[in-house]
Protein backbone atom coordinates (compact mmCIF):
# COMPACT_ATOMS: atom_id res chain seq x y z
CA UNK A 1 0.00 0.00 0.00
CA UNK A 2 0.94 3.63 -0.26
CA UNK A 3 1.31 5.89 2.77
CA UNK A 4 1.31 9.68 2.63
CA UNK A 5 2.38 11.66 5.64
CA UNK A 6 4.50 14.61 6.69
CA UNK A 7 7.98 14.02 8.01
CA UNK A 8 9.96 16.90 9.48
CA UNK A 9 7.70 19.37 7.75
CA UNK A 10 7.91 17.81 4.29
CA UNK A 11 5.20 15.73 2.61
CA UNK A 12 6.42 12.20 2.01
CA UNK A 13 5.05 9.29 0.07
CA UNK A 14 6.10 5.72 0.74
CA UNK A 15 5.21 3.06 -1.79
CA UNK A 16 4.90 -0.73 -1.62
CA UNK A 17 4.53 -0.58 2.13
CA UNK A 18 3.63 -3.95 3.62
CA UNK A 19 0.42 -3.63 5.67
CA UNK A 20 2.07 -4.93 8.84
CA UNK A 21 5.12 -2.70 8.52
CA UNK A 22 6.04 -0.31 11.31
CA UNK A 23 6.49 3.43 10.97
CA UNK A 24 10.10 2.87 12.08
CA UNK A 25 10.77 0.58 9.13
CA UNK A 26 9.24 3.04 6.69
CA UNK A 27 11.33 5.90 8.06
CA UNK A 28 14.58 3.96 7.99
CA UNK A 29 14.28 1.70 4.99
CA UNK A 30 11.95 3.55 2.63
CA UNK A 31 12.54 7.23 3.37
CA UNK A 32 16.27 7.10 4.07
CA UNK A 33 15.97 8.50 7.60
CA UNK A 34 18.08 6.15 9.71
CA UNK A 35 18.31 8.52 12.70
CA UNK A 36 15.56 6.67 14.57
CA UNK A 37 17.21 3.47 15.73
CA UNK A 38 15.90 -0.05 15.73
CA UNK A 39 17.07 -1.93 18.80
CA UNK A 40 14.23 -4.02 20.16
CA UNK A 41 11.11 -3.62 18.02
CA UNK A 42 8.99 -4.17 21.12
CA UNK A 43 8.69 -0.80 22.80
CA UNK A 44 11.24 -1.54 25.49
CA UNK A 45 14.17 0.69 24.59
CA UNK A 46 12.83 3.97 23.18
CA UNK A 47 15.63 4.30 20.62
CA UNK A 48 12.96 4.61 17.89
CA UNK A 49 11.14 7.50 19.61
CA UNK A 50 9.60 10.04 17.22
CA UNK A 51 6.81 12.57 17.60
CA UNK A 52 3.50 11.67 16.01
CA UNK A 53 1.30 14.77 15.83
CA UNK A 54 3.55 16.17 18.55
CA UNK A 55 3.31 13.18 20.89
CA UNK A 56 6.39 11.04 21.66
CA UNK A 57 5.78 7.43 20.62
CA UNK A 58 7.78 4.33 19.82
CA UNK A 59 7.73 4.30 16.02
CA UNK A 60 8.33 0.53 16.06
CA UNK A 61 4.83 0.11 17.54
CA UNK A 62 2.97 2.39 15.12
CA UNK A 63 1.67 0.63 12.03
CA UNK A 64 2.81 2.58 8.97
CA UNK A 65 -0.80 2.92 7.81
CA UNK A 66 -1.70 4.61 11.09
CA UNK A 67 0.63 7.49 10.17
CA UNK A 68 -1.39 8.31 7.05
CA UNK A 69 -2.05 12.05 6.89
CA UNK A 70 -0.23 12.72 10.13
CA UNK A 71 2.88 14.66 11.10
CA UNK A 72 6.04 12.95 12.22
CA UNK A 73 9.18 14.58 13.62
CA UNK A 74 12.34 12.51 13.81
CA UNK A 75 15.76 13.36 15.22
CA UNK A 76 16.76 14.51 11.73
CA UNK A 77 14.18 17.30 11.98
CA UNK A 78 14.76 18.19 15.60
CA UNK A 79 16.99 21.22 15.04
CA UNK A 80 14.54 22.76 12.60
CA UNK A 81 11.63 21.93 14.91
CA UNK A 82 13.37 23.58 17.86
CA UNK A 83 14.24 26.60 15.75
CA UNK A 84 10.61 27.12 14.71
CA UNK A 85 9.42 26.67 18.26
CA UNK A 86 11.85 29.38 19.35
CA UNK A 87 10.17 31.74 16.89
CA UNK A 88 12.57 31.23 14.02
CA UNK A 89 15.69 32.40 15.76
CA UNK A 90 18.64 30.86 13.94
CA UNK A 91 19.85 27.52 15.21
CA UNK A 92 23.11 27.48 17.13
CA UNK A 93 26.21 27.96 15.02
CA UNK A 94 26.48 24.22 14.93
CA UNK A 95 23.04 23.89 13.36
CA UNK A 96 22.00 21.70 16.25
CA UNK A 97 18.97 21.91 18.51
CA UNK A 98 19.82 23.15 22.02
CA UNK A 99 19.20 19.69 23.45
CA UNK A 100 21.64 18.19 20.92
CA UNK A 101 24.29 20.75 21.80
CA UNK A 102 23.77 20.07 25.50
CA UNK A 103 24.25 16.31 24.97
CA UNK A 104 27.57 17.01 23.24
CA UNK A 105 28.71 19.54 25.82
CA UNK A 106 27.82 17.28 28.76
CA UNK A 107 29.44 14.21 27.24
CA UNK A 108 26.13 12.36 27.22
CA UNK A 109 26.87 10.46 24.02
CA UNK A 110 28.98 7.32 24.00
CA UNK A 111 28.08 4.74 21.36
CA UNK A 112 25.16 6.99 20.43
CA UNK A 113 22.63 4.32 19.71
CA UNK A 114 20.18 5.53 22.35
CA UNK A 115 20.81 9.21 21.64
CA UNK A 116 18.21 9.98 18.94
CA UNK A 117 15.37 8.62 21.03
CA UNK A 118 16.58 10.39 24.15
CA UNK A 119 16.91 13.67 22.26
CA UNK A 120 13.35 13.50 20.95
CA UNK A 121 11.95 12.55 24.37
CA UNK A 122 14.01 15.13 26.27
CA UNK A 123 13.20 17.91 23.80
CA UNK A 124 9.49 17.23 24.17
CA UNK A 125 9.73 17.29 27.96
CA UNK A 126 11.51 20.66 27.92
CA UNK A 127 8.80 22.02 25.65
CA UNK A 128 6.11 20.96 28.17
CA UNK A 129 8.08 21.56 31.33
CA UNK A 130 10.86 24.16 31.00
CA UNK A 131 11.98 23.80 34.63
CA UNK A 132 11.98 20.07 35.29
CA UNK A 133 13.04 18.53 38.59
CA UNK A 134 15.38 15.54 38.49
CA UNK A 135 12.36 13.34 39.14
CA UNK A 136 10.57 14.89 36.14
CA UNK A 137 13.59 14.18 33.93
CA UNK A 138 13.87 10.59 35.10
CA UNK A 139 10.17 10.05 34.55
CA UNK A 140 10.21 11.60 31.06
CA UNK A 141 13.18 9.48 30.04
CA UNK A 142 12.06 6.28 31.75
CA UNK A 143 11.15 4.74 28.39
CA UNK A 144 14.66 5.17 26.97
CA UNK A 145 17.42 2.70 27.73
CA UNK A 146 21.14 3.45 27.51
CA UNK A 147 23.68 0.68 27.89
CA UNK A 148 26.74 2.95 27.99
CA UNK A 149 26.51 6.11 30.01
CA UNK A 150 24.93 5.10 33.29
CA UNK A 151 22.52 8.00 32.71
CA UNK A 152 24.33 10.56 34.89
CA UNK A 153 25.72 12.51 31.93
CA UNK A 154 22.33 12.32 30.27
CA UNK A 155 20.81 13.90 33.37
CA UNK A 156 23.55 16.56 33.24
CA UNK A 157 22.76 17.24 29.59
CA UNK A 158 19.07 17.74 30.19
CA UNK A 159 19.71 19.97 33.21
CA UNK A 160 22.14 21.98 31.07
CA UNK A 161 19.62 22.38 28.26
CA UNK A 162 16.95 23.44 30.75
CA UNK A 163 19.27 25.99 32.34
CA UNK A 164 20.31 27.43 28.98
CA UNK A 165 16.69 27.55 27.88
CA UNK A 166 15.65 29.52 30.95
CA UNK A 167 18.58 31.92 30.51
CA UNK A 168 17.55 32.35 26.90
CA UNK A 169 20.99 31.29 25.67
CA UNK B 1 -2.61 -8.69 4.67
CA UNK B 2 -5.15 -5.91 4.15
CA UNK B 3 -5.16 -2.65 6.03
CA UNK B 4 -8.67 -1.43 6.84
CA UNK B 5 -9.05 2.20 7.69
CA UNK B 6 -12.60 2.96 8.79
CA UNK B 7 -13.24 6.69 9.09
CA UNK B 8 -16.18 6.37 11.48
CA UNK B 9 -17.54 4.07 14.17
CA UNK B 10 -20.32 2.84 11.85
CA UNK B 11 -17.73 1.99 9.20
CA UNK B 12 -15.64 0.16 11.77
CA UNK B 13 -18.62 -1.95 12.89
CA UNK B 14 -19.53 -2.73 9.29
CA UNK B 15 -15.95 -3.72 8.49
CA UNK B 16 -15.74 -5.98 11.56
CA UNK B 17 -19.05 -7.64 10.56
CA UNK B 18 -17.79 -8.23 7.05
CA UNK B 19 -14.33 -9.40 8.19
CA UNK B 20 -14.73 -11.00 11.63
CA UNK B 21 -11.07 -12.11 11.59
CA UNK B 22 -9.89 -8.51 11.28
CA UNK B 23 -7.57 -7.54 14.13
CA UNK B 24 -8.32 -4.06 15.47
CA UNK B 25 -5.28 -1.92 16.19
CA UNK B 26 -5.55 1.09 18.51
CA UNK B 27 -2.31 2.09 20.22
CA UNK B 28 -0.63 -0.94 18.69
CA UNK B 29 1.48 -1.54 21.78
CA UNK B 30 0.36 -5.17 21.96
CA UNK B 31 -0.53 -5.84 18.31
CA UNK B 32 2.66 -4.45 16.76
CA UNK B 33 4.91 -6.45 19.06
CA UNK B 34 3.19 -9.60 17.83
CA UNK B 35 3.48 -8.57 14.19
CA UNK B 36 7.11 -7.43 14.50
CA UNK B 37 8.04 -10.82 15.95
CA UNK B 38 5.91 -12.72 13.48
CA UNK B 39 3.72 -14.18 16.21
CA UNK B 40 0.69 -12.94 14.39
CA UNK B 41 -0.09 -12.50 10.70
CA UNK B 42 -3.67 -11.28 10.59
CA UNK B 43 -5.47 -11.33 7.29
CA UNK B 44 -6.84 -7.88 8.05
CA UNK B 45 -5.48 -5.16 10.29
CA UNK B 46 -8.09 -2.56 11.18
CA UNK B 47 -6.89 0.86 12.31
CA UNK B 48 -9.13 2.47 14.93
CA UNK B 49 -7.16 5.72 15.22
CA UNK B 50 -9.39 7.51 12.75
CA UNK B 51 -12.50 6.88 14.84
CA UNK B 52 -12.31 10.07 16.89
CA UNK B 53 -14.94 9.27 19.52
CA UNK B 54 -12.95 6.26 20.74
CA UNK B 55 -10.36 8.71 22.11
CA UNK B 56 -12.95 10.79 23.98
CA UNK B 57 -14.58 10.46 27.40
CA UNK B 58 -17.71 11.77 29.07
CA UNK B 59 -18.05 12.36 32.79
CA UNK B 60 -21.64 11.57 33.81
CA UNK B 61 -23.53 11.60 37.13
CA UNK B 62 -22.49 8.13 38.24
CA UNK B 63 -19.95 6.91 35.74
CA UNK B 64 -17.24 7.96 33.34
CA UNK B 65 -17.77 6.66 29.83
CA UNK B 66 -14.16 6.15 28.79
CA UNK B 67 -13.63 5.69 25.05
CA UNK B 68 -11.75 2.48 24.23
CA UNK B 69 -8.65 4.22 22.89
CA UNK B 70 -8.21 7.07 25.36
CA UNK B 71 -4.46 6.82 26.04
CA UNK B 72 -3.24 6.19 29.59
CA UNK B 73 -1.53 9.59 29.62
CA UNK B 74 -4.92 11.26 29.23
CA UNK B 75 -6.41 9.24 32.06
CA UNK B 76 -3.53 10.30 34.33
CA UNK B 77 -3.81 13.95 33.33
CA UNK B 78 -7.57 14.41 33.22
CA UNK B 79 -9.41 11.73 35.18
CA UNK B 80 -7.44 11.42 38.41
CA UNK B 81 -10.30 12.82 40.51
CA UNK B 82 -13.03 10.63 39.01
CA UNK B 83 -10.96 7.47 38.50
CA UNK B 84 -8.09 7.59 41.01
CA UNK B 85 -7.44 3.84 40.99
CA UNK B 86 -7.27 3.65 37.23
CA UNK B 87 -5.07 6.77 37.07
CA UNK B 88 -2.62 5.17 39.52
CA UNK B 89 -2.63 1.94 37.53
CA UNK B 90 -2.16 3.84 34.26
CA UNK B 91 0.92 5.54 35.68
CA UNK B 92 2.57 2.15 36.26
CA UNK B 93 2.13 1.02 32.65
CA UNK B 94 5.43 0.78 30.75
CA UNK B 95 6.81 4.21 29.82
CA UNK B 96 5.61 7.63 28.64
CA UNK B 97 5.87 6.58 24.98
CA UNK B 98 3.70 3.51 25.58
CA UNK B 99 1.24 5.41 27.77
CA UNK B 100 0.85 8.00 25.01
CA UNK B 101 -0.50 5.27 22.71
CA UNK B 102 -1.93 2.41 24.73
CA UNK B 103 -5.31 2.47 26.44
CA UNK B 104 -7.91 0.50 28.31
CA UNK B 105 -9.66 -0.87 25.20
CA UNK B 106 -6.43 -2.53 24.13
CA UNK B 107 -5.76 -3.80 27.65
CA UNK B 108 -9.24 -5.41 27.62
CA UNK B 109 -8.74 -6.70 24.08
CA UNK B 110 -5.54 -8.46 25.10
CA UNK B 111 -7.10 -9.51 28.43
CA UNK B 112 -3.73 -10.50 29.87
CA UNK B 113 -3.98 -11.43 33.54
CA UNK B 114 -1.09 -8.97 34.00
CA UNK B 115 -2.91 -6.01 32.41
CA UNK B 116 -2.74 -3.15 34.87
CA UNK B 117 -6.13 -1.61 34.12
CA UNK B 118 -8.00 -4.73 35.22
CA UNK B 119 -7.54 -4.61 39.02
CA UNK B 120 -8.53 -0.94 38.99
CA UNK B 121 -11.64 -1.60 36.87
CA UNK B 122 -12.67 -4.53 39.05
CA UNK B 123 -12.25 -2.50 42.24
CA UNK B 124 -14.04 0.60 40.97
CA UNK B 125 -16.85 -1.33 39.31
CA UNK B 126 -17.18 -1.10 35.55
CA UNK B 127 -19.11 -2.30 32.53
CA UNK B 128 -17.68 -2.81 29.07
CA UNK B 129 -19.78 -1.36 26.24
CA UNK B 130 -19.45 -3.84 23.43
CA UNK B 131 -21.01 -3.13 20.04
CA UNK B 132 -21.60 -4.88 16.74
CA UNK B 133 -23.95 -4.26 13.84
CA UNK B 134 -26.31 -6.53 15.78
CA UNK B 135 -26.51 -4.16 18.72
CA UNK B 136 -24.93 -3.18 22.03
CA UNK B 137 -24.12 -5.30 25.09
CA UNK B 138 -23.09 -4.00 28.49
CA UNK B 139 -20.81 -6.61 30.05
CA UNK B 140 -19.88 -6.29 33.74
CA UNK B 141 -16.10 -6.25 33.79
CA UNK B 142 -16.07 -9.23 36.19
CA UNK B 143 -17.65 -11.31 33.42
CA UNK B 144 -15.50 -9.91 30.62
CA UNK B 145 -12.40 -12.02 31.32
CA UNK B 146 -13.11 -15.59 30.28
CA UNK B 147 -9.68 -17.23 30.34
CA UNK B 148 -5.96 -16.59 29.92
CA UNK B 149 -5.88 -13.82 27.31
CA UNK B 150 -9.50 -14.52 26.42
CA UNK B 151 -12.45 -12.21 26.69
CA UNK B 152 -16.18 -12.17 26.09
CA UNK B 153 -16.05 -10.42 22.70
CA UNK B 154 -17.82 -12.12 19.78
CA UNK B 155 -15.88 -12.07 16.49
CA UNK B 156 -17.96 -9.23 15.06
CA UNK B 157 -17.85 -7.08 18.19
CA UNK B 158 -15.73 -4.08 19.12
CA UNK B 159 -15.26 -2.30 22.42
CA UNK B 160 -16.77 1.15 22.22
CA UNK B 161 -16.11 2.30 25.79
CA UNK B 162 -15.85 1.32 29.42
CA UNK B 163 -18.34 2.75 31.90
CA UNK B 164 -16.49 3.11 35.18
CA UNK B 165 -18.16 4.09 38.44
CA UNK B 166 -16.88 7.46 39.62
CA UNK B 167 -14.97 7.18 42.87
CA UNK B 168 -17.06 7.86 45.97
CA UNK B 169 -14.12 7.18 48.28
CA UNK B 170 -10.38 6.54 48.31
CA UNK B 171 -8.88 4.06 45.83
CA UNK B 172 -5.42 2.51 45.59
CA UNK B 173 -3.41 0.41 43.19
CA UNK B 174 -0.15 -1.36 43.98
CA UNK B 175 2.06 -3.49 41.79
CA UNK B 176 5.07 -5.70 42.44
CA UNK B 177 7.89 -5.55 39.90
CA UNK B 178 11.64 -5.25 39.65
CA UNK B 179 11.71 -1.52 39.03
CA UNK B 180 9.34 1.38 38.46
CA UNK B 181 9.27 1.73 34.69
CA UNK B 182 8.65 -0.84 32.01
CA UNK B 183 7.58 -3.61 34.30
CA UNK B 184 5.02 -6.31 33.71
CA UNK B 185 3.40 -6.96 37.06
CA UNK B 186 4.61 -9.92 39.10
CA UNK B 187 1.28 -9.30 40.74
CA UNK B 188 -0.94 -6.29 41.33
CA UNK B 189 -3.78 -5.28 43.59
CA UNK B 190 -6.51 -2.66 43.34
CA UNK B 191 -8.74 -1.59 46.21
CA UNK B 192 -11.64 0.86 46.31
CA UNK B 193 -13.63 2.01 49.31
CA UNK B 194 -17.23 2.82 48.48
CA UNK B 195 -18.51 4.80 51.50
CA UNK B 196 -21.87 5.47 49.83
CA UNK B 197 -22.75 1.79 49.84
CA UNK B 198 -20.38 0.99 52.70
CA UNK B 199 -18.65 -1.62 50.65
CA UNK B 200 -15.10 -2.43 49.62
CA UNK B 201 -14.14 -3.86 46.23
CA UNK B 202 -10.90 -5.46 45.13
CA UNK B 203 -9.10 -6.51 41.98
CA UNK B 204 -6.18 -8.93 41.70
CA UNK B 205 -3.81 -8.93 38.73
CA UNK B 206 -1.27 -11.52 37.59
CA UNK B 207 -2.13 -14.04 40.27
CA UNK B 208 -4.79 -16.16 38.54
CA UNK B 209 -5.60 -17.16 34.94
CA UNK B 210 -7.73 -14.01 34.69
CA UNK B 211 -7.98 -10.81 36.67
CA UNK B 212 -10.27 -11.58 39.62
CA UNK B 213 -11.96 -10.02 42.61
CA UNK B 214 -11.33 -11.40 46.07
CA UNK B 215 -15.04 -11.74 46.80
CA UNK B 216 -14.75 -13.70 50.04
CA UNK B 217 -12.30 -11.11 51.34
CA UNK B 218 -14.66 -8.29 50.33
CA UNK B 219 -17.60 -9.96 52.12
CA UNK B 220 -15.56 -10.54 55.24
CA UNK B 221 -14.33 -6.93 55.35
CA UNK B 222 -17.75 -5.46 54.55
CA UNK B 223 -19.26 -7.37 57.47
CA UNK B 224 -16.40 -6.58 59.85
CA UNK B 225 -16.51 -2.85 59.07
CA UNK B 226 -20.28 -2.75 59.42
CA UNK B 227 -20.41 -4.73 62.66
CA UNK B 228 -17.64 -2.71 64.25
CA UNK B 229 -19.25 0.59 63.24
CA UNK B 230 -16.03 1.59 61.49
CA UNK B 231 -17.68 3.64 58.74
CA UNK B 232 -19.28 5.93 61.31
CA UNK B 233 -16.52 6.05 63.90
CA UNK B 234 -13.69 6.29 61.38
CA UNK B 235 -11.48 4.40 63.81
CA UNK B 236 -8.40 2.46 62.75
CA UNK B 237 -9.11 -0.97 61.24
CA UNK B 238 -8.27 -3.62 63.82
CA UNK B 239 -5.01 -5.40 62.92
CA UNK B 240 -6.70 -8.81 63.18
CA UNK B 241 -9.33 -7.68 60.64
CA UNK B 242 -6.68 -6.38 58.24
CA UNK B 243 -4.74 -9.61 58.64
CA UNK B 244 -7.76 -11.81 57.94
CA UNK B 245 -8.62 -9.65 54.90
CA UNK B 246 -5.07 -10.10 53.60
CA UNK B 247 -5.26 -13.88 54.09
CA UNK B 248 -8.54 -14.09 52.20
CA UNK B 249 -7.08 -12.01 49.34
CA UNK B 250 -4.13 -14.42 49.15
CA UNK B 251 -6.59 -17.29 49.13
CA UNK B 252 -8.41 -15.77 46.13
CA UNK B 253 -5.25 -16.20 44.04
CA UNK B 254 -4.66 -19.14 41.77
CA UNK B 255 -1.20 -18.27 40.52
CA UNK B 256 1.47 -20.06 38.53
CA UNK B 257 5.26 -20.21 38.73
CA UNK B 258 6.88 -18.30 35.90
CA UNK B 259 9.99 -16.26 35.11
CA UNK B 260 8.63 -13.28 37.00
CA UNK B 261 7.87 -15.07 40.25
CA UNK B 262 6.69 -18.23 41.95
CA UNK B 263 3.09 -19.01 42.81
CA UNK B 264 3.79 -18.92 46.53
CA UNK B 265 5.55 -15.56 46.28
CA UNK B 266 2.58 -14.13 44.38
CA UNK B 267 0.13 -15.41 46.98
CA UNK B 268 2.24 -13.90 49.73
CA UNK B 269 2.74 -10.59 47.94
CA UNK B 270 -0.98 -10.17 47.24
CA UNK B 271 -1.61 -10.45 50.97
CA UNK B 272 0.97 -7.75 51.64
CA UNK B 273 -0.47 -5.45 48.96
CA UNK B 274 -4.00 -6.04 50.24
CA UNK B 275 -3.07 -5.04 53.78
CA UNK B 276 -1.10 -2.03 52.56
CA UNK B 277 -3.76 -0.68 50.23
CA UNK B 278 -6.40 -1.18 52.93
CA UNK B 279 -4.29 0.84 55.35
CA UNK B 280 -3.68 3.61 52.81
CA UNK B 281 -7.27 3.95 51.68
CA UNK B 282 -8.70 3.67 55.18
CA UNK B 283 -6.29 6.37 56.40
CA UNK B 284 -7.52 8.72 53.65
CA UNK B 285 -11.12 7.90 54.52
CA UNK B 286 -10.52 8.59 58.23
CA UNK B 287 -8.71 11.84 57.50
CA UNK B 288 -11.54 13.02 55.26
CA UNK B 289 -14.12 11.99 57.86
CA UNK B 290 -12.32 13.87 60.60
CA UNK B 291 -12.27 16.97 58.43
CA UNK B 292 -16.00 16.55 58.23
CA UNK B 293 -16.13 16.02 54.50
CA UNK B 294 -16.99 12.98 52.45
CA UNK B 295 -13.91 11.26 51.11
C1 LIG C 1 7.29 -2.28 26.31
C2 LIG C 1 5.88 -2.56 26.74
C3 LIG C 1 5.56 -2.51 28.07
C4 LIG C 1 4.25 -2.77 28.49
N1 LIG C 1 3.97 -2.67 29.81
C5 LIG C 1 2.70 -2.84 30.23
C6 LIG C 1 2.38 -2.68 31.61
O1 LIG C 1 3.23 -2.33 32.43
N2 LIG C 1 1.08 -2.90 31.98
C7 LIG C 1 0.13 -3.26 31.08
O2 LIG C 1 -1.03 -3.43 31.47
N3 LIG C 1 0.41 -3.42 29.78
C8 LIG C 1 1.67 -3.23 29.34
N4 LIG C 1 1.96 -3.38 28.00
C9 LIG C 1 0.92 -3.86 27.10
C10 LIG C 1 0.10 -2.79 26.38
O3 LIG C 1 0.75 -1.55 26.36
C11 LIG C 1 -1.28 -2.62 27.01
O4 LIG C 1 -1.97 -3.85 27.02
C12 LIG C 1 -2.13 -1.56 26.30
O5 LIG C 1 -3.25 -1.26 27.12
C13 LIG C 1 -2.63 -1.99 24.94
O6 LIG C 1 -3.37 -0.93 24.38
P1 LIG C 1 -3.25 -0.57 22.81
O7 LIG C 1 -4.24 0.47 22.50
O8 LIG C 1 -1.86 -0.29 22.45
O9 LIG C 1 -3.69 -1.98 22.19
P2 LIG C 1 -3.47 -2.62 20.76
O10 LIG C 1 -2.14 -3.22 20.66
O11 LIG C 1 -3.88 -1.67 19.70
O12 LIG C 1 -4.57 -3.77 20.86
C14 LIG C 1 -4.48 -4.79 21.84
C15 LIG C 1 -5.58 -5.83 21.62
O13 LIG C 1 -6.87 -5.27 21.82
C16 LIG C 1 -7.63 -5.33 20.64
N5 LIG C 1 -8.39 -4.07 20.56
C17 LIG C 1 -7.89 -2.80 20.64
N6 LIG C 1 -8.91 -1.91 20.62
C18 LIG C 1 -10.05 -2.63 20.52
C19 LIG C 1 -11.44 -2.27 20.45
N7 LIG C 1 -11.86 -0.98 20.50
N8 LIG C 1 -12.36 -3.26 20.35
C20 LIG C 1 -11.95 -4.57 20.33
N9 LIG C 1 -10.67 -4.96 20.40
C21 LIG C 1 -9.73 -4.00 20.49
C22 LIG C 1 -6.64 -5.55 19.52
O14 LIG C 1 -7.19 -6.20 18.42
C23 LIG C 1 -5.59 -6.40 20.21
O15 LIG C 1 -6.01 -7.71 20.27
C24 LIG C 1 3.25 -3.11 27.56
C25 LIG C 1 3.58 -3.14 26.20
C26 LIG C 1 4.87 -2.86 25.78
C27 LIG C 1 5.20 -2.88 24.33
S1 LIG D 1 13.04 -0.18 18.78
FE1 LIG D 1 11.19 0.75 19.33
S2 LIG D 1 11.31 0.79 21.47
FE2 LIG D 1 13.09 -0.35 20.95
S1 LIG E 1 25.36 5.85 24.49
FE1 LIG E 1 25.44 3.76 24.02
S2 LIG E 1 23.41 3.13 24.47
FE2 LIG E 1 23.45 5.11 25.22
Amino acid sequence: MRVNFTVNGRPQEADDVWEGESLLYVLRERLGLPGSKNACEQGECGSCTVRLDGVPVCSCLVAAGQAEGREVVTVEGLAEYARERAGGTPAQDSGLAPIQQAFLDAGAVQCGFCTPGLLVAADEMLERNPTPSDADIREALSGNLCRCTGYEKIMDAVRLAAARQSEGV
Amino acid sequence: MDFLRPASWEEALAAKAEHPTAVPIAGGTDVMVEINFDHRRPEYLMDLNRVGELAEWEVGEETVRLGASVPYTRIMDHLRAELPGLALAAHTVASPQIRNRGGVGGNLGTASPAGDAHPALLAAGAEVEVVSVRGTRMIPVDAFYTGVKRNALAPDELIRAVHIRKADGPQQFAKVGTRNAMVIAVCAFGLALHPETRTVRTGIGSAAPTPVRATAAEEFLNAALEEGGFWDSGKVVTPSVAKRFAQLCSAACNPIDDVRGTASYRRHAIGVLARRTLTWTWESYRTAERKGGVA
